[in-house]
């Protein structure tokens, strides 16, 4: 889709994130290639949902949360104090953990993104279009008018991914979009992955080994570790590759254990 | 082998602790309903008194002059719909807003643990008090047009007493918003501006809504802050700088009066602000309804 697509789309350079005094990971570098699926991976609390929240400045709703670092998109400091952050979220669009639909009707969850983001075009045309895309058109065209929340939790999700794909970002981010989800509305969300990532860069936290196999093209492993400097723990990205190497190569041994299931 | 007695498993009446067990919930029972029975007995003796009065010119006339009898309590009526209107029109902006502020910006800020605080304070002053500050303020002082007591400094009096109620349930409501909620309207790219009123306040509307009823059913039977901002009138409301007649205030000077008409007009009087207390609590339920939906 873009032209340049061999320079990075993010650019994590030393980035550190605290909540409060309490730092959750640190130390982390990576280049998020343009036009890939890029999956986190890890043990809960190795800091792979804070960095994800990073990237479009999701952290900043969170009270106490501060970045030390730089990340980079588009070779732009995110975090510098001229950066809006609406415009940021409104190119890098997001789908959380737990499905988080409007309580409005399917077709308004749609066109609320649309419309506060200046929409002139043919909103109907839209709003099909965005749900096609999230592989959920078929089970809701006959009732657009019906409230987001008669879904289940899958269509829910699928709705949410509508959501953000109807604002037409540059990336999107899922935070464990499938966790809450049964194996059958997983696989459709994974299927919808392999059409997104035509036109778009994704980056997805999951917890399951598989779905990253499945699904992405990067994988990075983020582990916990002992603070040196206090008895907390903190997360660190132990090591990012190709998702091939990282599940049958790994350079580390903690990654080589961790995808082998001998802890986590 | 065990070291208790094991006793048959069918219940047995005469045991000390059922007995006791009993015992107090009967006590309970009883408490509870005599906690109810003031609210039972003001009713049915409110509608004894005054319902056998309610005829069509009770509630389109004015009061007669002492001695006559006859008239009704229209002008007390309308006067305290203008004045509880007034008051809402001051307190539901500034008290929503307030609670915006409170829930959305600075949920822990000095700023907003005074405000909450302050909120608390203001909401256990009594309501006489809130009569005498406006008084002081703007009837003594002949703030708006060289007026002194008027239909607005109620609506201000009552305004300050309704204040905390609709501060505090516009917080809590927001409070009880998911984040998850605020979150899906910034990932798409919304303004804060834009996701609390599009987002969050419709989605807490119905509690909104609720406390906002509550509070303005509780300012329309108030009397103490009325007798020295509102004052009374016996003729129909002459605009918002004059005094004007509520129904609370006629029954404080009606009730007292040492003729038989006056009196009928005080009991029917209570009998109509019952009932629209009555009907606003009811409203306020219906409305909390769509919250679970």
């Amino acid at each position: 889709m873009s032209p340049s697509s061999s320079s990075p789309c993010f650019t994590l350079e030393n980035v550190s994130i605290s909540y409060g005094t309490n730092v959750a990971v640190r130390g982390v570098y990576m280049e998020i290639p343009r036009g890939k699926v890029t999956a986190f991976i890890g043990p809960s609390g190795c800091g792979k949902s804070t960095v994800l929240r990073s990237l479009n400045r999701m952290n900043d709703l969170i009270e106490g949360c501060s970045l030390k670092g730089r990340v980079l998109f588009e070779n732009q400091d995110l975090y510098t104090r001229d950066v809006d952050p609406v415009e940021v979220r409104r190119r890098i669009g997001m789908v959380f953990q737990k499905p988080n639909p409007f309580p409005k009707s399917i077709y308004e969850n749609i066109a609320f993104g649309a419309r506060i983001n200046g929409f002139r075009g043919d909103m109907d045309e839209l709003v099909e279009r965005s749900l096609r895309k999230a592989a959920i058109w078929d089970e809701t065209k006959d009732k657009l008018k019906v409230s987001g929340y008669s879904l289940s939790g899958g269509q829910q999700q699928r709705l949410c991914i509508a959501r953000a794909i109807a604002i037409e970002p540059e990336v999107i981010l899922m935070d464990e979009p499938c966790s809450a989800l049964d194996p059958i509305s997983t696989l459709k969300i994974e299927e919808m992955m392999h059409e997104l990532k035509k036109s778009y860069t994704i980056v997805i936290v999951t917890h399951n080994m598989q779905q990253a196999v499945r699904v992405s093209d990067m994988t990075g492993f983020f582990n916990v570790t002992a603070n040196p400097d206090s008895d907390g723990k903190v997360g660190c990205l132990e090591e990012f590759a190709d998702t091939e190497m990282i599940f049958n190569s790994p350079k580390q041994k903690a990654t080589q254990d961790y995808v082998t299931g001998r802890f986590g | 082998m065990t070291s208790f007695s094991r006793g048959s498993l069918t219940l047995q009446p005469s045991l000390a602790r059922n007995r006791w067990n009993l015992l107090l919930t009967l006590t309970a029972g009883l408490f509870t309903a005599l906690a109810v029975l003031p609210l039972i007995v003001v009713i049915a003796y409110v509608l004894l008194k005054g319902g056998s009065l309610i005829t069509l010119q009770l509630l389109t006339a004015l009061p007669p002059p002492p001695g006559l009898d006859g008239g009704g309590i229209g002008n007390a009526i309308l006067g305290t719909l203008i004045v509880t209107l007034v008051a809402a029109l001051i307190a539901v902006p500034v008290g929503v807003g307030a609670g915006v502020y409170l829930a959305e910006f600075a949920s822990a800020g000095w700023f907003a643990r005074f405000v909450r605080f302050g909120t608390n304070v203001l909401a256990g002053v009594p309501s006489i008090i809130c009569g005498v500050f406006v008084y002081g303020l703007i009837v003594s002082t002949r703030l708006f047009f060289n007026q002194s007591y008027s239909a607005l400094a109620g609506g201000i009096a009552l305004a300050v007493l309704m204040l905390p109620t609709v501060i505090k349930t516009t917080d809590e409501a927001l409070k009880l918003v998911p984040q998850e909620l605020r979150w899906g309207a910034m990932g798409v790219g919304a303004s804060r501006f834009i996701t609390i009123t599009r987002v969050t306040l419709p989605a807490a509307f119905s509690s909104i809504a609720t406390g906002v009823v509550l509070a303005v059913a509780r300012a329309a039977g108030e009397t103490a802050p009325l007798i020295f901002t509102a004052l009374f009138s016996p003729f129909w409301p002459e605009g918002l700088f004059n005094p004007i007649a509520s129904m609370s205030v006629l029954i404080y000077n009606f009730a007292i009066m040492p003729y038989e008409a006056q009196i009928a007009l005080a009991w029917a009087s209570s009998f109509v602000l019952v009932v629209m207390i009555l009907l606003a609590n009811l409203l306020a339920r219906w409305l909390g309804r769509f919250s679970s939906t």
